[in-house]
């Protein structure tokens, strides 16, 4: 009996333990953003005078975010990064789910060639393509959203199609074979029956796009040129050169930019740890 | 079945070309113009020039080996900090108490937001606040950061650690997760303490994720840029300057595209060694197990 009680007094000790650790480590992650928020509520003079406390009557102020908001174009840039965002992951799942199931299925020396073309490919880091891209880019008239959507393609295609070719290995032909018999062609056969047995991977994928793609700065920096059509992640890097030291502005602008993909996470939690745990081992 | 070869040149081709476009062919032509005195400015000449470049790289221009120090230094302690604390963090939040997956979930949040984001955020942490709490407290050395090459380094490091240890986190609950329940089981009849159990039977199984989680770190800090020009814009004096921030400023700062090019290709031989190196450990673990 007395031991009995030992352990059970044991035990909540290390759950209290574990608690108190994990709310210490809790405060100690959201600090950064705690700060942040805080600040975005007071005037210049508040973030100069005391910059720990919380705001008081004279230094508390509402104005800041409607100012930002309207400093980042908001509306615009977000807008711009969303559809951004949402075609080129689209089209990276189109044309990189068609390209690896016929080099799955296909078992020739020019489709292992191609595979193996990709894969190696995403060892390439980006700064060793960037300066000839940029340098014909404008050349060939890609210095615009439109280019910018298809270089996402051609950048995103490697890691999407290795990990397709990885999960359509899986998939047994027989299925497709069958389908064949009854009259399906090529087209109907890829988007009637391999697309939806390719759920899951897919929306992995597409995690990882989104998550890439909405936060890519440097492409973006180098590629669009004109005020209209500059993402979130571009508004924000000339806002800060722009508003340097006006801490007032760029507290809440940072935290504006952030609510998006807090929302998304939010939204999408399942999926994105599933996506970054394959995508990790893979 | 019967397989037609314009099929398959028909689904691979749109992937196909916008990859040759976009990678390909600036790879192929980046090679030629590392060879050349290209500045990037439309209409001016390109000449051949050999290998200078190159030979520029370890002569003229010390920065590229100095941003090597920097990037490489900082890789060795960034692994270890982003590892350690992922793994703790991942012993913690496996564990049955509540708010276990509140914390999970704030930990990992960090990772979310893009790298400039971090940055600038952290770039206010460091200026601001710790100055302000330096003058309430009285320790010095919270003082001046970002303005030395010292404070610049762990300011990196930490929004590193901030950004990346819930990563590692993930990576490390799901390996974790899959040591069956009787093993520990078995373990605790027999009397094992939780550091045994640790020592004894937790790291051990841990190993392939350890793998996955030093190499994935390892490629993310070397080629760290948004964080890097975010937070200390590779100063004071371009003594925070890390490799892709170096490659960046040759080009766009000097308007040495040829010279930049040289490094950059320098750049992905090292990035490659690196990859190969995982394939070659990664593989031999597979063959262990």
């Amino acid at each position: 009996m007395k031991m009995e009680a030992k352990r059970k007094d044991g035990k909540r000790a290390r759950k209290i333990a574990y608690t108190l650790t994990g709310i210490l480590l809790g405060c100690l992650f959201l600090f950064p953003i705690y700060i942040l928020v805080l600040n975005s509520f007071k005037n210049t003079k508040g973030i100069f005078t005391d910059v720990i406390g919380f705001p008081d009557a004279s230094t508390f102020t509402s104005e800041n975010y409607p100012n930002a908001f309207e400093a980042l174009d908001y509306i615009r840039s977000f807008g711009n990064s969303l559809w951004i965002t949402v075609i080129s992951t689209l089209l990276i799942l189109l044309i990189s789910s068609m390209a690896a199931w016929v080099l799955v299925r296909y078992k020739t020396k020019t489709s292992k060639f191609i595979f193996l073309l990709f894969a190696a490919a995403m060892l390439i880091p980006f700064q060793c393509v960037m300066l000839p891209l940029v340098g014909f880019a404008s050349r060939i008239h890609l210095m615009n959203p439109a280019g910018l959507v298809f270089m996402y393609m051609g950048f995103g295609t490697s890691m999407a199609i290795v990990m397709f070719h990885g999960f359509i290995k899986n998939i047994p032909e027989e299925l497709e074979e069958a389908a064949t018999i009854d009259g399906c062609n090529s087209v109907q056969l890829f988007f009637i029956i391999v697309i939806p047995l390719m759920r899951t991977i897919l929306v992995t994928v597409a995690v990882l796009n989104v998550m890439w793609i909405w936060n890519d700065y440097l492409l973006p920096s180098l590629i669009i040129n004109k005020v209209g059509w500059q993402t979130l992640p571009l508004k924000t890097y000339l806002f800060f050169g722009q508003f340097a030291k006006r801490w007032d502005l760029a507290s809440s602008g940072l935290i504006m930019c952030m609510i998006p993909i807090v929302i998304f996470y939010l939204f999408c939690q399942k999926y994105i740890v599933k996506g970054i745990t394959d995508g990790a081992i893979k | 079945m019967k397989k037609s070869k314009w099929r398959f040149w028909l689904f691979l081709l749109p992937a196909f070309i916008s990859f040759a476009v976009v990678v390909l062919i600036p790879m192929l032509i980046g090679f030629f113009y590392a060879f050349t005195d290209w500045n990037g400015i439309v209409g001016s000449g390109i000449d051949f020039v050999g290998v200078r470049n190159f030979i520029d790289i370890f002569t003229r221009d010390d920065s590229f080996l100095h941003a090597f120090g920097f990037t490489a230094s900082f890789s060795i302690c960034a692994v270890i900090l982003v590892n350690l604390v992922g793994f703790l963090l991942a012993l913690l939040v496996t564990q049955q108490f509540k708010g276990a997956t509140l914390l999970r979930g704030i930990f990992f949040m960090p990772n979310l937001i893009g790298g400039l984001l971090l940055g600038f955020t952290w770039q206010f942490i460091f200026v601001s606040i710790f100055e302000a709490l330096s003058k309430s407290t009285g320790w010095s050395f919270l003082s001046g950061w970002l303005s030395n090459p010292e404070t610049g380094f762990i300011g990196l490091l930490i929004l590193t650690v901030w950004q990346l240890s819930g990563y590692m986190m993930i990576v490390y609950i799901a390996q974790i997760q899959q040591i069956p329940e009787s093993v520990k089981e078995a373990a605790r009849i027999d009397g094992a303490n939780g550091w045994e159990m640790l020592k004894g039977i937790i790291l051990p199984l841990m190993m392939p994720a350890f793998t996955i989680g030093l190499f994935l770190s390892i490629s993310n800090s070397f080629k760290m840029f948004d964080q890097n020009l975010a937070l200390t814009q590779g100063g004071p004096y371009k003594s925070t300057e890390m490799l892709a921030l170096n490659i960046y400023n040759s080009a766009f700062g000097a308007n040495e595209f040829g010279f930049a090019q040289a490094k950059a290709i320098v750049f992905m031989i090292l990035v490659a060694a690196i990859g190969v190196t995982q394939l070659v450990i990664t593989k031999k673990k597979e063959v262990e197990m």
